[in-house]
């Protein structure tokens, strides 16, 4: 066991910092730009010099990077304040679908322009219908000649109102049960018969969309896998989805936690010296540092070449929680000034946001429930629940409203 | 980086797992609870022979010479099977103690018995109830005796020897060792909520004593002394959480209740799952504790008190569902789960408290953001 770089670690680091430090963002780059350009400016700059998705083969656009040169790129990316949100469904999660399930010239195709940053994509997987229950969608693809007819709504879509392709899962035959009748396919979101809907969310922003579709013809070249594979092909979007996703990302934590108890007081002493805080922040930071050295021992695992396995999904499972239950202890430290809201700043938010920000993170890419239930089932062997679906064809399938 | 035990570890971790199923299987831990011995002597004396209490020892003093990833393996091992045998207190305390402090005569005097399991040392700092501080403490050393009343100490009525921690000048102690069979030791059996693990009150009138090392030391050189054992105490409470989990797992497949398996009920399998989280999360932490120690890493303080308290909220919960997944049975004395409930709120005391290690972490963490 060892913490720290082997040699050639170490080298790989200096030359990635050396880079970093030359090609950094400046004001400049950012004046005038919208985030998303921002992001797209960074992302070809990394592209251009062999930075993009390092883990990547190079044809694809990567430099074959070891998981462990990876995380390694990431802590040296991480110290600069540089945009990544934008990428991460379509380099974290689309991209290893493609790698898995599309055909070789799409692959050549689309693969640089995802590690490039000069298209983004979206994840057309749930519906009104389907939601932890994804299975039972209803998206309809008809077959019409050497093309497929897609009919059908999709909701909660990220960067569906920018995305140039999505990956989506339609239904191909309602005859069979429903985890055998789906099929995957690739979409150009620009297509006639595409119909895009922001949801308004309750933190007022819109990350998210409807998406519906009205006789949208895609070829079958765009097919990701067999016909009536694609539940196997959206497990693969999905385990990836575990690892892109999982620590619940930026927002608050015991660093801010300990910032504001060190200001704030209690009783006219400093709010840190007050054994129920203290007790607070040594928990979450408990889950904190689990989750943190979890990463490390997951890494160390896909560099002795083992597969990411379900009990990944533990880190979103622990860190959205966390974030929650984190941020609405920071706002209790500040007691009555902690509802206060500041639109320009960040970071003197950054509890507040996170705050609202939280409940959406333990529903999106799977509920907390349905987390639990995959580590009890995956992980520890249990028993399903008894379904009342099983083995039925998905039109005799029991509905509500 | 490579945050994983080596093949040689993993071996060694086998090897402990299939001795103790050999050589300790409940029925030892039960006829240590059952009877009125302290411990099981024939299981000390064969893990004795494995090498085991000589593992951190330098090969000088007829130890192993290896280091703590091996400690804590073996105590990982011991935490499963509830192992009934002082091995806490002669290794994680008492061995590392005079490692840590002793002169080399004392070294000399000491290491081999412990190493080769022919001798017990214990480590006597409660006095009382709540925690104990340098400058609470009213057991003193003088003149190469002490005077004073310990207890609850662990392993005090088989132990050869305890290091006794003593008042000295403000903000120090004084680490005496004491020989417990000397006229002027008396021992009384104290009971506990773990019998399987022997403790008892041990009073010191003018006993003749040697001081560890040639002076008093501070109190944050004992702290040091504890944040190391609290990686292996961590490492041994998550040998019991595992044990208590998969447990639970296991009844949970073959009980049947409405027609099916009480395991796929989401009420039983989400507090299975939610014990495998917390399980997860200390082991990470207990891997960076003991990569810390091995390291002799300025993280100690913090990466120790993140382990202790990791592995003590996951063991006693653990511990505690596990009964609860048990139902009637699991509140039997017939039934296994308590010694996992015994053995997970013994360890998760001994040398101190939850809340003690919370606030030890924080205070870590308030050194660490006064040096950024």
């Amino acid at each position: 066991m060892d913490f720290n770089d082997t040699p050639q670690e170490a080298a790989f680091r200096s030359e990635a910092a050396n880079w970093l430090k030359e090609n950094q963002l400046t004001d400049a780059d950012r004046e005038g730009r919208s985030p998303l350009e921002v992001a797209k400016l960074w992302q070809k700059r990394k592209y251009e010099a062999g930075w993009a998705c390092i883990g990547w083969d190079k044809e694809y656009g990567g430099r074959g990077a070891s998981p462990i040169e990876r995380v390694i790129w990431d802590q040296e990316e991480n110290k600069y304040s540089v945009p990544s949100r934008f990428f991460v469904i379509g380099q974290g999660m689309i991209a290893p679908t493609l790698m898995v399930w599309a055909q070789p010239q799409h692959k050549e195709n689309f693969l640089p322009k995802l590690a490039s940053g000069d298209e983004i994509w979206c994840q057309l997987f749930s519906e009104p219908a389907g939601g932890s229950d994804l299975a039972a969608l209803r998206t309809k693809a008809e077959k019409d000649g050497d093309d497929w007819i897609i009919n059908g709504q999709k909701i909660w879509t990220s960067q569906a109102h920018y995305a140039d392709y999505g990956i989506v899962v339609t239904r191909t035959d309602p005859t069979v049960a429903k985890h055998k009748g789906l099929t995957m396919f690739i979409v150009d979101m620009k297509l006639p018969g595409i119909e895009i809907k922001p949801i308004k969310q309750l933190t007022g922003d819109s990350d998210f969309n409807e998406v519906y579709f009205t006789d949208v013809r895609i070829p079958d070249h765009y097919r990701l896998g067999d016909v009536g594979q694609g539940w196997t092909a959206a497990l693969t979007t999905l385990m990836n989805e575990r690892l892109a996703i999982g620590g619940g990302g930026p927002g608050a934590d015991v660093k801010l936690a300990m910032e504001i108890a060190s200001l704030v007081e209690i009783n006219g002493r400093p709010a840190i010296e007050d054994s129920a805080v203290r007790a607070k922040i040594a928990e979450f930071h408990v889950l904190e540092a689990g989750l943190e050295y979890n990463g490390y021992r997951a890494i160390t695992a896909l560099s002795r070449g083992e597969l990411p396995g379900p009990e990944n999904s533990i880190g979103k499972l622990v860190g959205a929680p966390k974030l929650q239950a984190v941020a609405s202890f920071c706002m209790d430290l500040l007691e009555e000034s902690g509802v206060l809201w500041s639109e320009d700043d960040l970071l003197s938010s950054l509890a507040q946001r996170s705050y609202m920000g939280a409940p959406g993170l333990r529903i999106a890419g799977g509920t907390d429930e349905i987390m639990t239930n995959i580590i009890a089932e995956r992980v520890l062997g249990l028993p399903q629940d008894p379904r009342l679906d099983k083995g039925i064809p998905f039109n005799e399938v029991p509905t509500g409203n | 980086m490579n945050f994983e035990f080596s093949e040689e570890q993993l071996m060694l971790r086998e090897q402990a797992r299939g001795f103790l199923g050999q050589h300790c299987s409940p029925s030892v831990a039960r006829s240590v609870l059952d009877g009125e011995a302290n411990f099981d002597p024939e299981l000390w004396q064969k893990v004795a022979e494995m090498g085991w209490t000589a593992t951190t020892i330098p090969e000088e003093y007829g130890g192993l010479g290896l280091g703590y990833y091996e400690l804590a393996i073996i105590a990982e091992e011991l935490g499963r099977a509830v192992a009934p045998i002082p091995f806490s207190s002669s290794v994680f305390l008492a061995s590392e103690a005079i490692m840590a402090f002793g002169n080399a005569a004392q070294r000399n005097k000491w290491l081999p018995g412990l190493a080769s399991g022919d001798s017990i040392g214990t480590f006597a700092l409660a006095e009382r109830p709540g925690s104990a501080t340098a400058d609470n403490l009213l057991s003193r050393y003088d003149q190469q005796s002490v005077t004073g009343t310990k207890a609850p100490i662990a392993d005090a009525m088989i132990a050869n020897f305890a290091i006794v921690v003593c008042k000295a000048s403000p903000g120090h102690v004084h680490l005496a060792v004491v020989e417990l069979s000397d006229s002027a030791v008396s021992r009384e059996t104290l009971k506990t909520l773990d019998p399987s693990r022997g403790h008892g009150k041990v009073n010191f009138d003018d006993s003749p004593a040697e001081l560890l090392g040639e002076q008093e030391i501070s109190w944050s050189a004992l702290e040091n002394l504890l944040d190391r054992a609290a990686v292996l105490m961590a490492w041994e409470q998550l040998g019991i959480a595992d044990k208590a989990l998969e447990q639970a797992c296991d009844y949970a497949k073959q009980r049947f209740a409405f027609g099916r398996a009480i395991g796929s009920f989401q009420a039983i399998k989400h507090k299975l799952a939610g014990m495998y989280v917390k399980n997860t999360l200390a082991r990470s932490n207990a891997y960076h504790g003991v990569w810390a120690l091995a390291s002799d890493s300025d993280s100690l303080p913090l990466a120790a008190a993140t382990a202790r308290v990791a592995s003590t909220q996951a063991s006693l919960y653990a511990a505690q569902e596990n009964i609860q997944t048990h139902g009637g049975m699991g509140f039997t004395w017939e039934f296994d789960c308590q010694f996992y409930y015994r053995r997970a709120k013994l360890l998760s005391l001994a040398i101190g408290s939850e809340r003690h290690w919370q606030d030890r972490l924080v205070s870590a963490l308030q050194r660490q953001r006064a040096a950024a």
